[in-house]
């Protein structure tokens, strides 16, 4: 499994190559992959629904991070949906983007979001998963922002961003309390001590914020805002990540966790609550919208409303039909974007109210878009009956009869949105189409028609989906196994009863659509004061105190940055050393010192005063360069030969440079007043004294022994070195090293960017 | 940055010798970095003055042409080599950064020792010659204009 993950990330880095090499048919020959992956995982299903398939890999062991892999039933109903969507995405992609100068780019990034996604699921580990999770926050992230020189898609790509890595922020630390409580990260050990976690302590604040996390992701009120705005993206990033699969990822997480943190009453209160009130405030604003997209998107967050709700129920019944309606959503959901894409791509539709008639000229897109429809409204024969009669039953038999009004509510708006996708643009009067809408070719229908077909055919066999696919998923998700329990026909009851109804309900009340949006005006209101504006007036008080912050702390002025440095240097020594309470003892031992290393002292001290007190550029500069050879000659008066001969090396350079920029400084003049000399001298001459004092002080107390002797002795063995220096900058402490050679790199690139800047400004 | 004027001849002459036996230098300082006096950062501090010596006796132009790529560039592939000869040992399962080392006998020369802190000190090498002359070449053109 490992293999298959890597390989996906490869074939996201193939990507650019493959449709710089074959730009028309790239996204027929990048689908292979993650066809081959959907027909793998199909070949394992009978397998995985006996035991999980596992395999581990020491990752950090000092951390307890292990790259171990974890396939049950659940992860891999979502590795399906993944693989499977993923490949007629891409398949679609490489003909809606054809001859985009971006479409390497889109696809790869596609391909690295399955990868993501599929490490996601298939994490045995939850700091793995988290690894996974953030990555595929990260990769929507740039899909959002695909189209980046639109101002809108950049800001919604932003807001997507940050909502996902709030909610990411508070999963991390709900992640670690679990582990901290379980005593290990491996998903099998945290399974094994439910019991502990639901009764420790901590329990109630890991469970808030885990399920925060989901929220975020999964677009639950009242984080649910960026969802919408995510449409920002090309359509196909919308089918694939945010209706089919990473919107998923937190209802994922939450079914996930539900054997371990489930079935308490803070889980049902939580999860209930947050997913009714995300399903009516979804479905209700989707049926207020005309925008394609944003129908589509609203009736996501119903969706997801709903299956954190299912799940927050927690019962046998409420997990199958959790189950059923993620994948029945996944399919309709999925096609339903495609649709909407097909109709931008060969109509220029992006509104409902501006097409009509549609049907005679792209007949068999309407057919797709018909049988999706069809099952997001739930009707017979479809999968989306049999898993919206699962709801029904369920939530009924569920105890927590304020849901009932919920779901049913919630279903006469889904006909309703049914019908504004299935029905308006496709039948009634022909209206103008700002491009003479045309039948799209094999690769754009193949997508929709595929998985619209699936709705019907599911629908027939439900048995044999339920019993190789959906009920190992919700054993897995219960903790126990379930049994297959899903018909297609349940007989007459209740729950038929009120589909009919909510069926009848819902057609009305797209007859009179017009009406229900001008009677709902009032709910405006209440989102210009909602969640999103609360977010824009957060971000806009963080840009305002950053503003000040760093108005506060950056004066712009070098001489100030150094004077505040050194002189924090200074104060955090001396606080040290009165701390320490150590009288300072300092003991000169002079007996053996040798006259040429006086003068070399005399030599440097009388440079430096030079260099401070000199009247012109050349002599500060030659008197510093007088001071940065004596220094040379000292590493070698003590045996130091690299750093000798490097000190020589940057002084010659140094001197090379300052030839090129001296003759173009302006005139040497003395600008500091006589009290600023007097303040800068004073900081330089502490500064000074500190650190004789200090480093008299290190020579003379040893607190440790030093690591000197070790080096050496080290060197030959197992640095296979004579130079003792060289070992330990290219192997002892090559870390370092490789800090440094970034640190110098950047600083290039700081030195360039600078230099760059001032040929700009010269005037022509 | 002018060209040296005519009567310099003998900067020009000694600086056209000079040159190889400096890069030469530098490598030679760069290979022996690991048992005796020497190493990457010295090594390419010694090639960047080498370059910067040709570019005085002729230009600016004239450097970039002989060097042939872009000191940029040296940066990047510097820093680029570096984290490979860390990562290296990751492939035979051991720690990031560990120094693995091959032995062997080659004609003419006896044994050789070679490893990964001998790409590592080639990266250093890259990215301190990468950043002089970087440096150099875009403060010597700013004075062209």
């Amino acid at each position: 499994m490992v293999l298959w993950i890597s390989g996906s990330f490869l074939a996201a880095a193939a990507a650019p190559w493959a449709v710089k090499r074959f730009p028309r048919h790239a996204g027929m020959i990048l689908a292979l992959w993650p066809g081959l992956l959907f027909v793998w995982f199909l070949s394992v299903l009978p397998r995985v629904g006996q035991s999980p398939v596992v395999t581990t890999h020491e990752w950090i062991p000092a951390l307890g991070i292990r790259f171990s892999l974890y396939l049950d039933g659940l992860a891999l109903l979502m590795s399906l949906l993944i693989s499977g969507i993923g490949s007629l995405v891409i398949l679609y992609a490489g003909r809606y983007l054809e001859r985009h100068p971006d479409l390497g780019k889109l696809l790869a990034l596609l391909l690295a979001f399955m990868a993501s996604m599929l490490g996601l699921v298939l994490s045995g580990n939850l700091l793995l998963m988290f690894v996974f999770w953030e990555l595929t926050s990260i990769v929507s992230y740039l899909l959002i922002g695909f189209h980046h020189e639109d101002e809108g898609a950049r800001r919604s790509a932003l807001q997507g961003l940050f909502v996902t890595f709030a909610g990411g922020l508070a999963l991390m630390t709900g992640l670690i309390l679990i582990g901290s409580v379980a005593g290990s990260y491996e998903w099998r050990t945290i399974l094994d001590s439910a019991d502990a976690i639901q009764a420790s302590p901590h329990y109630p604040l890991a469970l808030v914020l885990l399920v925060v996390g989901a929220m975020t992701k999964s677009a639950q009120f009242p984080f649910h805002f960026w969802l919408p705005n995510a449409m920002a993206a090309p359509t196909p990033v919308s089918a694939y990540l945010h209706s089919a699969t990473m919107v998923k990822a937190g209802v994922f997480l939450l079914a996930r966790t539900h054997p371990v943190l489930g079935g308490t009453a803070l889980w049902t209160a939580l999860l209930g609550t947050a997913g009714a009130v995300t399903l009516l405030l979804g479905i209700w604003l989707a049926m207020r919208s005309t925008g394609i997209k944003r129908v589509l998107a609203y009736s996501t967050i119903m969706a997801l409303g709903t299956l954190t709700m299912l799940i927050g129920v927690g019962s046998d019944k409420a997990i199958i039909a959790a189950m059923a309606f993620l994948f029945a959503h996944s399919l309709y959901k999925g096609a339903l974007f495609m649709i909407a894409g097909i109709l931008d791509h060969q109509a220029g539709v992006k509104d409902l109210t501006r097409a009509g008639g549609l049907a005679r000229r792209m007949p068999v897109s309407a057919a797709a878009a018909g049988l999706a429809a069809l099952s997001l409204a739930g009707v017979l024969p479809l999968f989306g009956f049999v898993a919206k009669e699962k709801l029904f039953l369920s939530i009924f038999a569920s105890g927590m009869a304020w849901l009932t009004p919920v779901v049913a509510i919630g279903a006469v708006l889904t006909v309703g949105v049914g019908a504004l996708v299935g029905i308006q643009p496709w039948y009634g009067k022909p209206v103008a189409t700002p491009r003479p809408a045309r039948e799209p070719g094999p690769s754009l229908l193949a997508g929709p028609l595929i998985l619209a077909t699936g709705g019907i055919l599911f629908g027939l066999f439900t048995p044999v989906v339920d019993q190789y696919l959906l009920t190992p998923a919700a054993s897995a998700v219960t903790g126990h196994p379930v049994t297959p329990m899903l018909k297609l026909w349940h007989g007459l009851n209740l729950a038929l009863a009120t589909s009919i109804a909510s069926l009848a309900l819902g057609l009305l009340l797209y007859r009179w659509r017009t009406h229900f949006r001008h009677m709902t005006r009032f709910s405006d209101a209440l989102a210009a004061r909602g969640p999103e504006w609360l977010y824009d007036r957060m971000m806009a008080l963080l840009v305002r105190v950053a503003g000040w912050q760093t108005r506060m702390l950056q004066s712009g002025y070098l001489r100030h940055y150094l004077l505040t440095t050194l002189l924090f240097v200074v104060a955090c020594v001396w606080i040290l050393l009165a701390r320490s309470g150590q009288a300072l003892h300092i003991a000169f031992d002079l007996t053996d010192i040798a006259i040429h290393e006086v003068m070399v002292m005399l030599v440097m001290s009388a440079s430096a005063i030079l260099a401070a007190t000199s009247g012109s550029r050349l002599g500060a500069v030659a008197a510093l360069g007088a001071v940065g050879f004596t220094v040379a000659l000292v590493f070698v008066l003590f045996s130091a030969a690299d750093p000798g001969i490097t000190q020589v090396l940057v002084e010659t350079l140094a001197v090379i440079m300052l030839v090129l920029v001296l003759f173009r400084l302006p005139r040497f003049l003395k600008l500091s007043s006589t009290r600023v000399r007097v303040q800068d001298a004073t900081v330089a001459i502490t500064l000074g004294a500190t650190f004789t004092v200090l480093l008299l002080l290190a020579q003379d107390q040893r607190l440790y022994e030093s690591i000197s002797a070790w080096h050496i002795a080290e060197s030959v063995p197992s640095g296979y070195g004579r130079n003792v220096v060289n070992v330990i900058l290219v192997d002892f402490r090559a870390l370092d090293t490789l800090g440094e050679i970034f640190v110098l790199a950047l600083a290039a690139v700081g030195v360039l960017a600078m230099l760059g800047l001032k040929a700009e400004d010269k005037p022509q | 940055m002018k060209p040296v004027p005519e009567h310099s001849l003998i900067l020009r002459v000694t600086g056209l010798f000079i040159l190889p036996l400096l890069i030469l230098f530098s490598l030679f300082l760069l290979l022996r970095g690991h048992n005796e006096p020497g190493g990457g950062f010295i090594a390419g501090l010694v090639a960047a003055s080498a370059v910067a010596l040709h570019m005085f006796f002729t230009s600016v132009e004239a450097a970039r042409r002989m060097i042939a790529v872009d000191p940029r560039d040296l940066i990047g592939w510097g820093l680029l080599i570096a984290i490979a000869s860390g990562l290296a040992p990751i492939l035979s399962g051991r720690p990031f950064m560990e120094a693995r080392w091959i032995e062997m006998t080659v004609p003419a020369f006896g044994l050789v020792k070679a490893g990964t802190p001998l790409l590592f000190d080639l990266g250093v090498y890259l990215v301190v010659t990468g950043t002089v002359l970087a440096i150099l070449f875009s403060l010597a053109e700013d004075d062209v204009q």
